[in-house]
């Protein structure tokens, strides 16, 4: 099945199979393997991409259902020569360890920090129509659909506090 | 040449401490890191291999009969299928750490609900999940056989029993005992990466991409599995996505990607779909814990008792090591512990985030608890009461143990003297508690080879099969050439996880750091030594730092003093007569505030503090996430990890993560931890220990006495579900 895709600003046309999600058509056809395989099953938030701004996991869909999509892979968002704030500060806070969910965690991250500069409340945040702090309660909340079995969630959150410039 | 090591006596010189570079303990960060931020990092399913086939594994629907895969034929003709195997050398589980030889195999009898029996392999890999979803798997003329370890056939593990003095007087004639039963569910290591592999063959000659944690080990396994020379077979895990057990002994992956690449002539990828991974890894076995004790009127322990049962399939000889820490941790003359072993069938059981102590501790813990409430003195001065001078059992010395420090020092960080009496405190809905409980694991080394390489620019390279699942490999093992050689830290390359370079320890039972660990500080000393030659001195005199040598009060970079040549050094580390002479292991204290909802008995962990005593810590920012790792792994098993079995054939019934509930970020406080300054002489020759397991090690205990300090209920079986919290409100 003929599906347009552009991803991190790359425009790809693919023939799938149409049983392919956009995780696997990322990983098997276009040897994007940042976006990482923990479940398959949208439960842990490892094969977090963003599509047109907004995370999802790439498990859960298939790929022809984005036909005309603006996909973001870790992969865009950040090189080893060149990588984003956050990145960065997930390195020097370890805000990792096996690295296996790391890039889904970034990504995730990524897209969080922008609901929050919208104003888009969380199940934490006290009144629904007032701006969100950037608390720990907060980041903790948002960043809960991408689960690390080595658990440097304490690390995760001191990174993305740092990347997003302080905060409370 | 080859320098040999072997750790016969303590290692007073403490060399590390005379070197220049400050890289040893510094918190630096992790040199592959900007590769896992980038997702550029290749893990085992990864890897872009031409050709390349995709294999699905299918599971057994029932514990016992003969396997007949009914429609194999069918299924064997849909589109772009290639194969369908159900080889006899497929594994019925997975092989144990350090197994060194393949597991029971054979995929036509079925043990229990969950093994994996065939894989069906394809063109693509929604055609080979298709296909093997396809696949009719029915068993003939299996009854249902035995999963409930309390009722199951036991067999007494009598090696390990022991029965010192007089326990049952010790109960009888006590001031203040406990007698206690304590129930832990089997737990998941289940890995963020799901176990994968992809099998490429050159003739005769297999290279295998995996996600393993002990590479000599899985080759000679995956070698042995196949009926091939061990020198056929090569082992790439440069990234593990995690192991905590899992990953220790070869899985049936690795043997069923590696059958059908022969079989299809191709490279073959076969990865564990997750809910494989509940049901055909390794779970922590169930226990069932007594432990009694008996004090005197003071607290002071006159009697110990901890007797367990724990389960394993027919065939394994693995039992949950419960016991391990019981021997060492606290005084008390009159002493009796036993283990049994039920055997069932539910998945194999093996090696999860410290085996032995992570449940066995716990339990202890919270019998300790018990204790000092039933004596009324604080829980803390209870344990600092019982520290025996020498290991109760043996009467041998330990080796450095800093528990005392960790229970004071811990109880400062937290401010534990501000701990309310029970049920005292509230906060509007919320009944607030803490508790605290004592750290302890056992501290190994293990046989490891290292080469290290100073390359006449100055630069050096430290090869092994090593791997880092996670635990900061690559950064220490740098560090430690780094600072005895006297190079910054990105002057050194450190290269692991492939069964070509010298063979390791592997990554399992807290050993890898300090085993690879010192057998890159052995090279690095012979290269010190040959360095020294060229200046005409002694290595005790060479300062090392910056890339240059200062000897007899000159100092010259080292490229030059190389003039052109290399230095190579393959280091072979042996442990030795400081095993047994004396008992190491690791110690530490933990302590949390909880607070238990009043209405719903839902628990959440509003602090929790380590402070641990390891040896010398390589690196402070990964042996301080380690820490992080343990006790959110307590968390989990504190109040919502445990695999359900159903009561009838034994499968696991919540076999994905949606189900089986591992600490999500919200679960989790800012944890504090704290590394006490500690060096181990005993341990090797940078009297470093273990530290991958410590912060797990008793964890659980102490949310679950700050649970009874907050509501005066004990929950003796875990986890302490809501359900079972407002059962006793």
């Amino acid at each position: 099945m003929e599906t347009q895709l552009t991803i991190n600003g790359t425009q790809h046309k693919l023939d799938l199979d149409p049983r392919t999600t956009l995780l696997d058509a990322l990983r098997h056809h276009l040897g994007l393997t940042g976006s990482k395989k923990g479940c398959d099953h949208g439960q842990c938030g490892a094969c977090t991409v963003m599509v047109n701004g907004r995370r999802i996991n790439s498990c859960l869909t298939l790929a022809c259902m984005h036909d005309g999509d603006e996909v973001t892979t870790i992969e865009g968002i950040g090189q080893p020569d060149n990588l984003s704030p956050l990145q960065q500060a997930f390195v020097s806070e370890d805000g990792f360890q096996c690295g296996y969910c790391t890039p889904g965690q970034i990504c995730s991250a990524t897209a969080m920090l922008e609901e929050i500069a919208n104003g888009w409340p969380s199940h934490v945040t006290g009144e629904l129509d007032a701006s969100a702090e950037l608390t720990t309660e907060e980041i903790s909340e948002r960043m809960s659909g991408n689960l690390c079995r080595c658990s440097a969630y304490p690390n995760i959150v001191e990174a993305i506090r740092k990347a997003a410039g302080g905060g409370a | 040449m080859t320098e040999h090591f072997k750790m016969d006596a303590p290692a007073t010189d403490r060399r590390l401490d005379d070197m220049a570079q400050g890289l040893v303990g510094a918190p630096l960060d992790r040199p592959e890191g900007p590769l896992k931020v980038s997702g550029t990092a290749t893990y085992a399913d990864e890897w872009q291999v031409d050709g390349l086939a995709h294999g699905v594994l299918v599971r057994a629907p029932g514990n016992s009969g003969r396997v007949v895969l009914a429609n194999r034929n069918a299924v064997a003709r849909m589109d772009g299928v290639l194969a369908v195997i159900d080889d006899d050398r497929l594994l019925r589980n997975p092989a144990q750490g350090t197994a060194n030889e393949a597991p029971i195999q054979g995929p036509h009898h079925a043990a229990y609900m969950g093994q994996l029996i065939a894989v069906v392999v394809a063109e693509s890999f929604e055609q080979a999940r298709h296909a093997a979803q396809s696949l009719e798997v029915t068993l003939e003329g299996g009854t249902l056989m035995p999963v409930d370890p309390t009722t199951a056939a036991v067999e007494p593990q009598e090696s390990k029993n022991l029965d010192q003095g007089d326990l049952d007087a010790a109960m009888e004639t006590a001031a203040h005992s406990v007698d206690a039963i304590y129930t832990t569910p089997s737990h998941s290591s289940t890995p963020m990466e799901p176990h994968a592999s992809i099998a490429t063959w050159e003739g005769d000659d297999l290279t295998l991409r995996g996600s393993y944690q002990m590479l000599k080990y899985n080759r000679n396994e995956l070698a042995d599995a196949l009926g091939i020379h061990p020198d056929r077979v090569r082992i790439l895990s440069p990234y593990v996505g995690g192991g905590f057990g899992s990953k220790l002994g070869l899985a049936p992956e690795a043997v069923a990607a590696s059958i059908a690449a022969k079989q299809v002539g191709r490279p073959v990828s076969v990865a564990l779909q997750r809910p494989q991974v509940f049901e055909a890894t390794m779970r922590r076995s169930e226990t069932s814990q007594r432990v009694r004790l008996a004090a005197d009127a003071e607290g002071r322990l006159t009697g110990l008792g901890h007797d367990a049962l724990v389960s394993n399939l027919p065939g394994e000889t693995f039992a949950e090591p419960i016991l391990q820490a019981s021997h060492f941790l606290y005084a008390g003359a009159n002493r009796r512990m036993s283990m049994d072993l039920a055997r069932v069938h539910r998945l194999c059981a093996g090696s999860v985030r410290a085996p032995g102590e992570a449940v066995g501790v716990t339990a202890l813990e919270n019998a300790m608890d018990e204790l000092a409430h039933e004596i009324g003195i604080d829980p803390v001065e209870l344990r600092r009461r019982n520290i025996p001078e020498k290991d109760p059992e043996s009467g041998k010395d330990y080796s450095s143990r800093r528990f005392r420090e960790a229970l004071d020092s811990g109880a400062e960080a937290f401010g534990w003297a501000d701990r309310p009496g029970v049920k005292e405190r509230r906060e509007g809905e919320w009944l607030i508690g803490y508790g605290m409980a004592s750290a302890a694991r056992v501290n190994v080394l293990m046989e490891s080879q290292a080469r290290v390489t100073l390359l006449p620019d100055g630069r050096a390279r430290v090869e092994t099969d090593m791997t880092d699942i996670g635990t900061g490999t690559y950064a220490i093992l740098g560090q430690i050439a780094g600072e005895m050689l006297g190079l910054p830290r990105d002057a050194v390359d450190v290269v692991l996880g492939d069964t070509a370079l010298p063979p390791a320890s592997g990554s399992g039972g807290s050993w890898g750091a300090s085993s690879s660990g010192t057998s890159v500080y052995v090279a690095c000393q012979a290269i010190r030594r040959q360095l020294a030659e060229r200046l005409g001195g002694e290595e005790a005199d060479l300062t090392l730092k910056d890339g240059s040598a200062t000897f007899d009060n000159q100092t010259r970079p080292l490229a030059e003093i190389l003039d052109g040549d290399e230095i190579v050094k393959l280091a072979h580390l042996q442990p030795g007569d400081t095993s047994d002479a004396v008992r190491q292991a690791t110690f530490g204290a933990y302590f949390a505030e909880v607070a238990v909802h009043a209405a719903s008995g839902e628990t959440r962990v509003r602090r929790m503090h380590g402070s641990f005593a390891a040896g010398r810590i390589l690196n402070a920012k990964t042996a301080r996430s380690q820490c992080l790792g343990g006790m959110t792994f307590g968390i989990g098993m504190a109040l919502t990890e445990e695999l359900a079995f159903d009561p009838r054939d034994g499968h696991v019934a919540n076999h994905n993560l949606a189900e089986y509930h591992i600490a999500v970020n919200a679960d989790v406080p800012q944890l504090t931890v704290e590394l006490l300054e500690e060096r181990d002489d005993w341990a090797n020759p940078m009297q470093a220990k273990g530290i991958g397991e410590l912060g797990i090690c008793g964890a659980a205990a102490a949310i679950t006495n700050a649970i009874f300090n907050a509501t005066g209920v004990r929950v003796r079986d875990y986890p302490a579900t809501l359900d079972k919290v407002i059962a006793g409100m």
